[in-house]
């Protein structure tokens, strides 16, 4: 394994890339340009935007990136340990077990402390919000 | 010199075969999908059976107007469709088609392949927020945070296959394949490892990649009744063919993934090395197609997810079993 | 001249360019991309030297996880709001200079020992293969190895809690949604 090993990925990405670039020349050489304000707006069904389009976003896409990455690194060394399995044996799956143990659990905190529950209707502000309703309507 | 040549060749060979195999999958969507609706579908293109539909909507898209609005990240937005285009074709260099047939075999490639797919989550991204458009954002960001998640189980499911293979380069996970399974008499029957304590690796596996490839009934990123198109919205001409072709090089990546992992890639029970020597890439590609098509079923049976239970899916169901599923493989291994 | 050398300069110039490029760039999501620039460059390296295994493992998790993170941090935060130019930790920039040198001394001051150079790795190609590190790993190193799973442990309660969630047992604890 050296270098040259890697030379078939970079061949295949250049000529993906140039596979792309000449379809994209192609299409700039018979594709008509004309553009007009109308067209370079953003596209919101013919009403010009209002607002921005950087919104403030739930905290729960930051939670899931931010899980992934722990888990990713776990997931590594299940990597590690499964090309070296027959060799290791029982003292691999003790030496494992304790590291998926602890993963498992970690999965299990995440879980009940509500982080992969999506669901707007098991929130506690939520379901404030529709008890004062639900209160005001009585 | 014979060298560069040969390896040209191969990639050469490799790429315009699973394209070409992506475009037979688009034409199949098509038609499939028409026929599962009781629809005709493509007809005219191309004389017979609309055959030429595919060709001709990539003739369609070239000739329309290549639009970056305004506002948009200029750069950015251009190299978008680039990163996710490469993060697709990247895993066609490890795929091997018949023992001989391959690109390069690294002794990592299923961890280089699942590494290098992995960057089509950050192409998704940059189109979304280069475009200027809330829909666009909205989708791009529904669209990573789809694909980070279900990224853990498709791993975990492949763990689980090294465990059973003992190695992570794909061409020695299918001829671990090969080696017998058990015997009766003088006759050795080796079977693929769908059928050999790999079930539950398979489905969590199917699971997941229609998830990566965000097909329906994982269609939220861009959900057309809620989303326009998701980070595509901005996109047009020639640009937004090349999202469309990726996605459809992601299903047969995919596909040939899991039929390498799972259906015993270029092999067949029963056949002998010589024959699969020549007849390696005919079968590999046929399971390719069929796992294809079992994707198309899917996407014209099933609806789509809501986001919430997108997630619980994957964290609360598929890690869970795919641990499982390690544990299980890993106890049959040490005890048999 | 060798071409590993050749193959060396180029990452290592697309290296430094993408560090400068982060620093430089005004937008951040620009700058998140010089930086993922530089991590492909490292990854290039490790294979040069031969680390195959932690090369996969550079693009996996810093290409693929660790800049989806950035990047969604920086979305989610809104790019116009950070644009600001004012600074909010005093005496920023004369201690960045300091600390700054002073890592640059020490890398000059470890590296002057073994100097890279790129044609001398030859013959060291199989070091870092996927079984070496994981016979180290499992190895020599299994006490720490296990020790890495509290660290991540403690970085999931450390999320959770930034994002203070409000948390309430009995719906978390229920099956599944309706």
């Amino acid at each position: 394994m050296t270098l040259a090993d890697y030379l078939p990925i970079g061949l295949m990405m250049l000529i993906g890339i140039g596979f792309a670039t000449g379809a994209m020349w192609v299409s700039w050489k018979i594709a008509p340009n004309v553009p007009s304000p109308e067209k370079l707006a953003p596209y919101e069904c013919g009403i010009v935007p209002l607002q921005e389009p950087a919104l403030r976003f739930p905290v729960k896409f930051y939670l899931v990136a931010m899980l992934f990455v722990i888990f990713d690194v776990e997931l590594i060394f299940l990597f590690a340990w499964a090309v070296r399995f027959e060799a290791f044996g029982w003292t691999g799956i003790a030496a494992i077990g304790i590291f998926v143990a602890l993963l498992v659990e970690t999965l299990f905190y995440v879980w009940k402390r509500g982080a992969l529950d999506w669901n707007v209707a098991h929130r506690d502000r939520y379901r404030r919000v529709v008890a004062e309703y639900e209160d005001e309507a009585a | 010199m014979s060298f560069a040549v040969l390896l040209t060749v191969k990639v050469l060979a490799v790429l315009g075969l699973m394209l070409g195999g992506a475009l037979v999958v688009i034409y199949a969507e098509l038609k499939v999908g028409a026929h599962m609706q009781n629809r005709i579908g493509p007809y005219f293109a191309g004389g017979r059976f609309g055959w030429a539909q595919p060709f001709a909507d990539a003739l369609k898209f070239m000739q329309k107007e290549d639009l970056v609005p305004d506002g948009a990240d200029d750069r950015v937005y251009k190299l978008a469709p680039y990163v996710v285009l490469m993060g697709t074709i990247g895993v066609f260099v490890v795929l091997p088609l018949s023992p001989r047939f391959v690109a390069r075999d690294l002794d990592l490639g299923a961890f280089y392949a699942l590494a290098i797919s992995s960057l089509t989550t950050l192409g998704v991204l940059m189109a979304g927020w280069s475009s200027n458009n809330k829909y666009s954002l909205i989708g791009g960001l529904r669209a990573a945070a789809q694909l980070i998640a279900y990224e853990l189980p498709l791993v975990l499911a492949v763990v689980a296959v090294a465990i059973q293979a003992g190695t992570l380069s794909i061409s020695g996970i299918i001829e671990a394949q090969a080696a017998p399974a058990f015997s009766i008499g003088e006759l050795n029957v080796a079977l693929p490892y769908i059928l050999t304590g790999q079930i539950i690796g398979f489905a969590i596996f199917v699971v997941a990649s229609l998830a990566e490839l965000s097909r329906i009934p994982f269609d939220m990123p861009i959900a057309e009744s809620e989303l326009t198109m998701g980070f595509v919205t901005e996109y047009s001409s020639i640009r937004f063919a090349m999202f469309f072709l990726a996605e459809y090089a992601g299903m047969v990546s995919m596909s040939a993934l899991a039929t390498a992992f799972y259906l015993g890639g270029y092999q067949l029970p029963g056949l002998s090395a010589t024959a699969v020597e020549v007849l390696g890439p005919v079968i590999f590609i046929s399971k390719v197609f069929l796992l294809s098509f079992l994707f198309i079923w899917l996407r014209w049976t099933l609806p789509r997810f809501r986001e919430d239970q997108l997630q619980s899916l994957a964290w609360r169901w598929l890690i869970p079993a795919a641990l499982l599923n390690i544990a299980i493989t890993a106890t049959f291994k040490v005890v048999f | 001249m060798d071409v590993r050398v050749i193959i060396f300069v180029i990452f290592a110039i697309a290296a430094v360019a993408g560090a400068i490029s982060m620093v430089l760039a005004r937008n951040p999501v620009h700058s998140a991309f010089g930086l993922l620039m530089t991590m492909f460059a490292i990854a290039v390296f490790y294979i040069m030297n031969g680390a195959h295994f932690v090369a996969a493992l550079q693009i996996m998790i810093y290409a693929g996880a660790v800049m989806t993170l950035f990047l969604f941090v920086i979305m989610l935060v809104g790019v116009d709001t950070s644009d600001e130019a004012e600074e909010h930790i005093p005496y920023q920039r004369p201690l960045a200079m300091i600390l700054g040198s002073g890592l640059l001394i020490l890398i000059v001051a470890s590296g002057i020992q073994t100097w890279v150079n790129a044609a001398a790795q030859t013959g060291r190609g199989s070091l870092g293969t996927i079984e070496n590190v994981s016979d180290e790993l499992f190895g020599t190193w299994l006490l720490p190895f296990e020790a890495t799973i509290f660290l991540l442990t403690i970085a999931a309660v450390g999320t959770i809690g930034l994002a203070q969630f409000a948390f309430n047992l009995r719906v978390a604890s229920g099956d599944d949604d309706e």
